[in-house]
């Protein structure tokens, strides 16, 4: 069992990070602070999850958002799918394993996997929108998000949602407002089984290992942990059972990257594209203080009463 | 009516002579396209490159830009079809296009004279105008399906990825294709006037569309009162 963080105190904290400790801004540069935090991460381990929907509970009451009831669409996922106002989801799926014969209920907590390289962070053109603070939790400031879903585009797990309320972009944000005052995700704090845990990256990744081994030696031999370096990484990791083929919980990718399309974009484009629009505006420049203005001159214009007065014949 | 001569144009006799170019259809028509064209460029411009996205205050806002972005883009796609049904006939590829853009060089170096006589558009504005219409309608289609309020749930992600890639080349493809329109309206002096009073001097249509020049005057009522007593 990993040690639960301990319940706040009543007196008064100050915050553990803020606006210091930004790594990444959107659509602006930010010089590194001095000192990295300690890099947090969540940790899910699916092979734990009962599929209670306890944290999607949680999240719902400490971010405080008012989702509408729903329908039962035929699915276990209820709502069927992430909203601006469920930042977490629990995704069903039923794998009849052919080695085994078994049926397995793969369950994931789905959500943002505070990527160490921010797909939606690279893609958003609204500073200050998207930031990224030392210890890798990725967050949305919604007084500067403009609503334009780029972020969308830009994320490799297709999690951010843009509220049709207030046409700005929801996510998980790792409860970086607990986390500040040392606190843990209310998902985490509210997991019956200790399926969701937290704490920094290292704690984590070493937790896993143990966790690992406890299920190899239960017979699954690809059991493993999905911290997927095309991303640079994730501060929310999984333990897989079949950590060889993640796609099977809920098409979960194997080898997530941004893509290149928005790299394209966001890259080479950018530059390029403001490199020619300049260079097309300095040609121009430049051709009229060499060449100087095409003008008429008086002989065209004589030339042309002259047409008109002979009936369209050049010569009188 | 020729090919060459689509709109209603009329040679008044005088000194200088004038020459009616746009009608005043056409001109407000031009007019709502180039202030859309403006428009759309400067609010495109702040969601390109962060260090242009205080464009957006012109517009109120991140926010207000990118609500507003889109409908101009509509207002821009129907205003410009208006100009494409006025145009397109004249601006068809002709023979002495060609000829005219060999001696394209001699045209930089303001020696018109040394290029074929052309009809009331030159092989260069005939691609301004063909890579305009291109390039408008491949913005318009990938930007209806990047327009997220209304559109984000008719498509993938990955077609939506594939839609932001075009519609930003083809944006700096037609910001290109305005600077090279903007300049030469600028430096070939004259011009100007043909799209805010609708008319050119004699002599302007003769130095740079000496053929449209010609027809219109052989044309029977293409000029204005009797001929000038001599």
């Amino acid at each position: 069992m990993f040690p639960p963080i301990a319940n706040p105190s009543v007196t008064d904290v100050t915050p553990r990070f803020s606006d210091k400790d930004l790594v990444r801004r959107s659509a602006s540069t930010v010089s590194a602070p001095a000192e990295r935090l300690a890099e947090v991460a969540k940790l899910i381990d699916v092979s734990k999850c009962i599929g209670c929907k306890a944290c999607q509970t949680a999240c719902i009451e400490w971010n405080d958002t008012h989702p509408a009831v729903g329908v039962n669409a035929g699915v276990y996922e209820n709502p069927p799918d992430l909203t601006p106002d469920m930042f977490t989801l629990m995704r069903f799926s039923e794998w009849e394993n052919p080695e085994t014969n078994n049926l397995e209920w793969l369950i994931r907590k789905d959500g943002c996997m505070h990527c160490e390289d921010p797909g939606c962070l690279k893609a958003c053109p609204a500073p200050g929108a998207i930031v990224q603070y030392s210890n890798g939790i990725v967050d949305f400031v919604h007084e500067n998000c403009i609503g334009c879903g780029y972020c969308i585009k830009g994320c490799p797990f297709n999690i951010p949602r843009i509220s049709r309320v207030d046409h700005t972009a929801y996510k998980c944000t790792l409860c970086s407002d607990r986390v500040a005052v040392g606190q843990g995700p209310a998902c985490a704090k509210a997991c019956p089984t200790q399926a969701i845990v937290f704490g920094t990256k290292e704690e984590m990744k070493q937790h896993a290992e143990g966790r690992i081994t406890d299920l190899k030696a239960r017979g699954y031999a690809n059991a493993g942990l999905y911290d997927p370096p095309g991303v640079g990484g994730t501060h929310v990791m999984y333990v897989l059972h079949h950590a060889d083929q993640p796609e099977l919980y809920s098409g979960l990718p194997k080898e997530p990257r941004i893509s290149p399309l928005v790299e394209a974009w966001k890259g080479i484009t950018k530059y390029a594209g403001l490199t020619v629009l300049g260079v097309a505006a300095g040609v121009g420049l430049l051709h009229h203080l060499v060449m100087g203005p095409n003008r008429v001159s008086d002989t065209d214009e004589e030339n042309a009463e002259r047409l008109v007065r002979n009936d369209g014949h050049d010569s009188a | 009516m020729t090919a060459h001569d689509v709109e209603p144009g009329k040679v008044h006799p005088g000194k200088p002579v004038t020459v009616d170019r746009y009608t005043v259809g056409a001109r407000i028509n031009h007019w709502i396209t180039a202030a859309s064209l403006i428009l759309l460029a400067l609010s495109g411009l702040a969601l390109f490159h962060p260090s242009l996205f205080f464009l957006s205050g012109l517009f109120g806002g991140g926010q207000f830009t990118r609500f507003i972005h889109p409908w101009i883009g509509v207002l821009l796609f129907f205003s410009f079809f208006g100009l494409f049904i006025r145009f397109w006939k004249a601006n068809l590829w002709k023979r002495e296009d060609r000829a005219w853009l060999t001696r394209f060089r001699d045209v930089l170096a303001n020696h018109e004279e040394n290029a074929p006589e052309v009809g009331k558009y030159n092989a260069g504005q005939k691609f301004v105008f063909w890579a305009m219409s291109v390039l408008i309608v491949i913005l318009i289609s990938s930007g209806l399906v990047v327009w997220d309020q209304y559109f984000s749930a008719y498509t993938t992600i990955g077609q939506q990825r594939v839609a932001l890639l075009i519609h930003a080349i083809a944006a700096v493809a037609i910001i290109g294709v305005w600077i090279i329109h903007f300049y030469s309206a600028f430096w070939v002096r004259g011009t100007i006037p043909a799209m805010t009073r609708g008319s050119v001097t004699g002599g302007w249509a003769w130095r740079h569309h000496r053929k449209w020049l010609r027809e219109l005057v052989t044309k029977p009522g293409g000029r204005s009162g009797s001929k000038p007593a001599e």
